[in-house]
C-alpha cells in the first residue's frame, strides 16, 4: 500500500513539474498585465497578421496532406507490393529529422545559393522568406500524421468490403468514397486534428525558411518568439495563450474521438 | 451482366511489383504518394546529402570537427540522452501508476501525458524559460542554492525531458496493460518479495518497450529546437544546440557548413538509433 502511494505521489509531482506547471505559467504570465492588456497584445495588427498567417499555412498544407495520407493509406492498405516497408520508413521520415533540417532542405533547393536560387530570383519568384516557403516547410514536417493515423486502421479493416464492392460494380472512386471513407471517417479526423495542431504550431522549420518579417512572413510561433526575445513578455505569452488554449481543444477532441471511437481509430503509437 | 468485365486479366510474370486485385486505384493513388513523398521529401534530402561535398570530403570532416560544432553536438546529444533516460526512470513510473493504479482525476492526467506532443514548441519553450529563471517559480529555490537552470546546460536537459514524455509513456502503456498479472501473482504465491517480482517477472518483459521508449525520446529530443532555444544560453561553446547552429551557418550563407552538420546530425543519430534498436532485439530475445 505504501509503496502504490509513494509511487502515484512521485508520479504525479513529476507531472504537475513538468507537465501542468508550464501549461499554468502560460495563462498567468498572459494575463499579467490584466485583461486589458491581454486583448491589446492579441488584436494589434502584427498579431492579426500572425493569425492570419498561421491559418492560411494550415488550410493550405492540411488538405494537401489529407489527400496524400488518403491515397498512400489506400495503396498500402487494400495492395500488396514490394518495398512497402521502406515506403512506410519513408512516411515516418520527418519524425526522425529535426525540424530545423526541415526547414534546411527547402533553403538548400530555393534560398539564394540553392539549386534554384539563381533562376527563381532572375523570374523574381519569392519562395524562402515568403508564403509558398512556409507551407513547404509545413507540409514536410506534418504529412506523416494523416498517414499514419489511417494506414494501421485501413489495414485493421482488411479489403473485404471493397472487393465485394468491386464486384458489385462499382467505380474505384465510388468504392473510395461510398464504402472506405465511411469506415475511417472518425481516423480521418484524429488524424487531421494532429496535423492541424502540429501545422500551426510548427516553429523550429518554419523559423528557417521565414524571414522573420513582422507582419508579412510571422506565423503565430514566431510571434511568440519575436515579442519575447525583446523582452514584451506580457504579449508574448498571450499569443502563446492562444496556442495553448489550441493545444488544449486539440487534446479535449482527441480524447473525446479515443473514447467514443476508439475502436475505430485503431492503436495510437505516439507522436 | 457488367460484373467482371472491368477486371481485366492479368499476364503471369515471373518478378511482379504488385500482386493481382480486383481493387482499382493503385496506380494513382501510388503514383500520387510517390509524386508527393519526392518532392516534398526525397528531393529536399537529396540536396542535404549533396550539399556538404562541396567542401570535399576534408572540408566536410573540418566543419563537423571544429570545436565549436563538436560542442553543439555533444551538448545535443548529451542532453537528448540525459533527458530519455530521466523520462525511462520517471516515465516509467508514471506508466505505471497510470495503468495499475486508480486515483480522481486519472482521465485527465492520462489525457496531460500528450500535453508535449500538442503544446507548439516555442510556447512550451517560453514558459519553461519562465517558470526555471533565476526569479521563476522553481527557479529561485535553485538559485538560491546557487545553482541556475535556465541558460544553462541544464536548462537544455529540463526542456528535452519535456519534450520525451509522452514518448515514454505512451509506448510504455499498451505493454504494460498487456502484462499477465498471473505470473506476478503465482510469483508471489511462491515466496518471491515485491522487489523479486519486479526485477525478474516485470522487468524483462517491459525492458524493450522501454529502449523503444527511450529511442523515441532520445530521437526526437536531439533535434528539437522551439522548446529548448529559449531556455538554453546560446553561448557558443557551453551551451549552443546543433540546431541553432545550423541557423547560424544559414544565416551567414554558410550553406555547405550548415548542411554539413545536419548531415552529422542526421548520421549520428542514425548511429545510436541503430545500437539501441540491437540493444532492444537483444534484449528481447533474452525475455524469452
Amino acid at each position: 500500500m505504501r509503496v502504490r502511494i509513494g509511487l502515484t505521489f512521485v508520479a504525479l509531482l513529476y507531472i504537475a513539474l513538468l507537465l501542468v506547471l508550464p501549461l499554468v505559467t502560460v495563462f498567468v504570465e498572459a494575463f499579467r498585465g490584466g485583461p486589458e492588456r491581454y486583448i491589446e497584445s492579441i488584436f494589434n495588427s502584427d498579431t492579426l497578421s500572425a493569425i492570419r498567417l498561421t491559418l492560411m499555412g494550415a488550410a493550405i498544407a492540411v488538405p494537401l496532406n489529407i489527400v496524400f495520407g488518403l491515397a498512400a493509406s489506400w495503396a498500402i492498405a487494400k495492395f500488396e507490393f514490394r518495398g512497402k516497408s521502406f515506403f512506410l520508413t519513408l512516411i515516418d521520415l520527418p519524425f526522425s529529422i529535426s525540424p530545423v533540417i526541415s526547414g534546411l532542405v527547402y533553403v538548400l533547393i530555393f534560398g539564394l545559393q540553392g539549386w534554384l536560387g539563381p533562376w527563381l530570383q532572375e523570374h523574381d519568384i519569392q519562395i524562402i522568406f515568403a508564403l509558398p516557403g512556409l507551407v513547404l516547410a509545413t507540409i514536410f514536417v506534418t504529412f506523416p500524421f494523416v498517414a499514419r493515423e489511417l494506414i494501421p486502421l485501413m489495414q485493421e479493416q482488411g479489403t473485404l468490403e471493397e472487393e465485394a464492392a468491386v464486384t458489385l460494380g462499382a467505380s474505384g472512386f465510388q468504392t473510395f468514397f461510398r464504402v472506405t471513407l465511411p469506415n475511417i471517417k472518425w481516423g480521418l479526423l484524429y488524424g487531421v486534428l494532429l496535423c492541424n495542431a502540429r501545422a500551426m504550431g510548427e516553429f523550429g522549420a518554419v523559423s528557417v525558411v521565414s524571414g522573420h518579417i513582422r507582419g508579412l512572413t510571422n506565423t503565430m510561433p514566431l510571434h511568440v518568439e519575436i515579442l519575447y526575445n525583446e523582452y514584451n513578455f506580457v504579449a508574448s505569452f498571450a499569443v502563446a495563450s492562444l496556442l495553448a488554449g489550441l493545444a488544449l481543444l486539440t487534446l479535449v477532441v482527441k480524447t473525446a474521438l479515443q473514447w467514443r471511437f476508439g475502436g475505430q481509430i485503431a492503436a495510437v503509437q505516439g507522436h | 451482366m457488367s460484373l467482371l468485365t472491368h477486371v481485366e486479366a492479368r499476364p503471369v510474370r515471373a518478378w511482379s511489383f504488385k500482386k493481382p486485385s480486383v481493387i482499382p486505384g493503385f496506380g494513382l493513388a501510388f503514383g500520387y504518394a510517390v509524386t508527393y513523398l519526392s518532392l516534398i521529401v526525397l528531393i529536399p534530402l537529396v540536396a542535404l546529402l549533396l550539399r556538404p561535398w562541396e567542401l570535399g570530403w576534408d572540408g566536410f570532416w573540418d566543419t563537423v570537427t571544429a570545436p565549436r560544432v563538436l560542442a553543439a553536438l555533444k551538448l545535443s546529444f548529451g542532453a537528448s540522452l540525459i533527458g530519455a533516460a530521466v523520462n525511462a526512470v520517471f516515465g516509467l513510473i508514471a506508466a505505471w501508476v497510470l495503468v495499475r493504479y486508480n486515483f480522481p482525476g486519472k482521465k485527465i492526467v492520462d489525457a496531460l501525458i500528450d500535453l508535449p506532443f500538442a503544446l507548439p514548441t516555442a510556447v512550451a519553450g517560453i514558459a519553461l524559460t519562465s517558470i526555471y529563471s533565476p526569479n521563476g517559480w522553481v527557479g529561485q529555490f535553485f538559485a538560491q542554492m546557487g545553482v541556475k537552470i535556465a541558460f544553462t546546460p541544464l536548462g537544455v536537459i529540463v526542456a528535452l525531458t519535456f519534450i520525451g514524455l509522452p514518448f515514454v509513456v505512451r509506448t510504455l502503456q499498451p505493454v504494460l496493460e498487456d502484462l499477465n498479472t498471473e505470473v506476478e501473482e503465482a510469483a508471489a504465491t511462491l515466496g518471491a518479495t515485491r522487489w523479486q517480482i519486479f526485477a525478474r517477472v516485470i522487468w524483462p518483459g517491459i525492458l524493450p518497450t522501454l529502449l523503444t521508449g527511450f529511442a523515441l525520446a532520445f530521437a526526437r529530443a536531439v533535434g528539437e529546437y522551439g522548446s529548448v532555444i529559449f531556455i538554453a544560453g546560446n553561448l557558443p561553446m557551453k551551451s549552443e544546440i546543433a540546431p541553432l547552429l545550423i541557423i547560424i551557418k544559414l544565416e551567414q550563407y554558410d550553406y555547405a557548413g550548415a548542411a554539413a552538420v545536419g548531415v552529422a546530425m542526421l548520421g549520428l543519430s542514425f548511429i545510436l538509433l541503430l545500437l539501441v534498436n540491437l540493444l532492444q532485439r537483444w534484449s528481447a530475445a533474452r525475455a524469452d
